[in-house]
């Protein structure tokens, strides 16, 4: 049995819109196993990306506890999640979120000017993130000159870059075709089986999430596992 | 240093409006570098002035003359460790337009009050041998192309000669140049005593006298003791600072202080709007882009410091380049307008305090929008994008 690697326990966040107070999630449990890849569908609005948002140390809960590894999230500061966000988890997005003045090589580097290494050092490593997602080619080329799985890729290689436990995934096929997601969500299936990295994957796309080990339906602030056909 | 590429390619995203931008903080310290260098040749000597030299002057005005005899009672007082005297000649070298400062004055305790002049001793005894001999700076030799043994007319416009010349001839015996690059060589010594025998009136006075006061003696006390020494008499007297001189002579042309800082506080208000204003549009085109830089694990620190650094670069680049034309105009202006404004330097202080400004003004312009950039919250700015 793998170890957990990230838990939530009796999770609820609430957000005051206007006077009326929206829970989004409520009591939630969750535990994910080290070396896991979770799709987490349902419909618009119902947590999905805020469960995401927790995970990853982007948002804090307003009752219960998210660990993730050995880290306490909710009781962590702004800088310590900061800190804490470079070192363990990669975020993959919907619309990639490139930096437009960058060219791929320097955007998978990114996260590494956070580090101490050596200029050398973060060539070298963001070569091999780009070596891994098969853009090796397209290094020095700038995200305009790009296709949308390409810039996807450069994406994943920045998020696996500084070698995270942890990915975390918004809808990463939600902007590409048939055949380009499948290719994106084959080199996921990769990342998770051959790299051992875990993924938390939120998509609308059953057959996306497909490619998962397991897939948990959320819906009005509650999770609920389902098969994976 | 390692974000620096991620500064310059944010600078430089979009091209024309970062070079607008560019071109008014260059405009801006071009007229900086122009305005200092000016003020500082009308400031004439007051930067470079002696604060232990002490200037005695007519209470009245420059123009009034003071008696030779002041000299021994203004020596004989107590924390004076000599004097001498000038007078304002007021001549000049074949056309009106070459006029430049021509003292008469007693050689020795002249060249002992103003020890930052350097003179070869040979050509200084050359000088106090010859009645008629006179010494010229460098920078004035250079302007007229003197040479030491060369005879130099002066057409007087005060000073007339018992037979009635206007015309006084020079023996130029040597030339003295300053350690102090603001301190200005384009005058002209010559003996008193020539003056005194040859003038046709007022004779046996002199335009003003400096006097050095001891080490350890209070300036001020001393000034109000020479003026003392003289209330009430015909020539009644007015002692101040080198300094102070200094900024009485400069006032005649006007507050020239209040008049450069009046111009380059509308022209850095102007900048502040203009570059603040790109630097706010920077920011709010890509909050998308902040908020992944913060996802990735950037802190709100190094946010905050990545705007404000971009901010500062572009002042950097418009600055210096206008510092640097500025510099290389006020080099040729210094040399075409010698002649009647001598001393037109830009000093090491103006360029430091330049890039001082630079550096102040990109963070006043770069500050609201990088705090905005640091406050950021990620959900927030990731759902409005």
């Amino acid at each position: 049995m793998s170890e957990t690697l990230a838990r939530l326990t009796g999770v609820s966040r609430t957000y005051q819109k206007g006077k009326e107070k929206v829970e989004v999630l409520h009591q939630l449990n969750l535990e994910i196993p080290d070396g896991d890849f979770v799709a987490i569908m349902g419909p618009s609005g119902s947590g999905k990306t805020t469960l995401l948002n927790l995970l990853g140390g982007l948002d804090k809960p307003t009752a219960g506890t998210v660990m993730v590894g050995d880290a306490e999230l909710s009781s962590m500061s702004n800088s310590q999640l900061s800190r804490w966000r470079s070192n363990h988890v990669g975020f993959i997005f919907q619309f990639y979120n490139l930096l437009p003045v960058l060219t791929a090589h320097r955007n998978v580097e990114l996260p590494l000017l956070l580090t101490n290494f050596s200029a050398k050092e973060r060539t070298k490593r963001a070569s091999i993130a780009l070596d891994i997602v098969g853009l090796a080619d397209r290094a020095k080329h700038y995200p305009r000159e790009l296709s949308g799985g390409q810039e996807q890729r450069v994406a994943i290689a920045r998020a696996i870059v500084s070698d995270p436990s942890l990915l975390l995934c918004d809808e990463p096929t939600g902007d590409l075709d048939r055949d380009t997601a499948d290719e994106i969500l084959g080199l996921l299936q990769i990342l998770n089986r051959e790299h051992g990295k875990t993924i938390v994957m939120v998509t609308h796309d059953a057959q996306a999430a497909e490619y998962a080990k397991r897939m948990l339906h959320c819906d009005k602030g509650t999770l609920e596992a389902k098969e994976v056909a | 240093m390692k974000y620096f590429r991620l500064i310059w390619k944010n600078v430089w995203r979009k091209k024309i409006r970062t070079s607008l931008t560019i071109l008014s903080v260059f405009v801006a310290f071009l007229l900086f570098s122009l305005l200092s260098a000016f003020g500082f040749a009308f400031r004439g000597g007051v930067d470079v002035a002696d604060a232990e030299r002490l200037i005695v002057i007519h209470k009245v005005s420059l123009v009034n003359l003071l008696p030779m005899s002041y000299l021994n009672r203004i020596a004989a007082t107590d924390g004076i460790a000599f004097v001498t005297h000038a007078t304002w000649f007021g001549g000049y070298y074949q056309e009106p337009r070459n006029q430049f400062g021509q003292f008469p004055v007693d050689p020795d305790a002249y060249f002992a009050m103003y020890p930052e002049f350097n003179i070869s001793t040979e050509q200084f005894e050359a000088f106090k041998r010859n009645r008629t001999g006179a010494v010229v700076g460098q920078e004035l030799a250079d302007r007229f192309g003197w040479d030491v043994g060369d005879r130099i007319p002066i057409q007087a416009t005060i000073w007339s000669r018992t037979d009635g010349e206007r015309t006084w001839e020079f023996d130029l015996e040597g030339i003295f140049s300053t350690d102090d690059p603001r301190g200005s060589t384009a005058i002209m010594l010559f003996h008193y005593d020539f003056l005194e025998e040859a003038r046709a009136f007022a004779k046996g006075m002199v335009g003003w006298y400096i006097l050095r006061v001891e080490s350890g003696a209070d300036p001020v006390q001393v000034a109000k003791s020479v003026d003392l020494l003289f209330a009430n008499s015909p020539a009644e007297t007015k002692t101040s600072t080198e300094a102070a001189f200094a900024q009485s002579f400069t006032k005649q042309f006007g507050n020239i202080a209040l008049i450069v800082m009046l111009i380059l506080g509308a022209v850095f208000f102007t900048l502040l709007l203009v570059s603040g204003n790109t630097m706010s549009q920077s920011v709010r085109e890509r909050i998308n882009e902040l908020a992944v830089l913060k996802t990735l694990g950037f802190g709100d620190r190094t946010v905050l410091g990545i705007v404000l650094s971009e901010s500062i670069v572009i002042m950097l680049i418009g600055g210096l380049l206008g510092l640097g034309l500025g510099w290389v105009l006020v080099q040729g202006m210094a040399k075409q307008m010698a002649a009647f404004l001598p001393g037109i330097f830009l000093s090491p202080g103006a360029i430091l305090g330049a890039v001082g400004l630079m550096i102040g003004a990109g963070v006043l312009a770069g500050i609201f929008p990088a705090v905005k950039a640091m406050r950021l919250t990620i959900i927030d700015a990731l759902a409005r994008a």
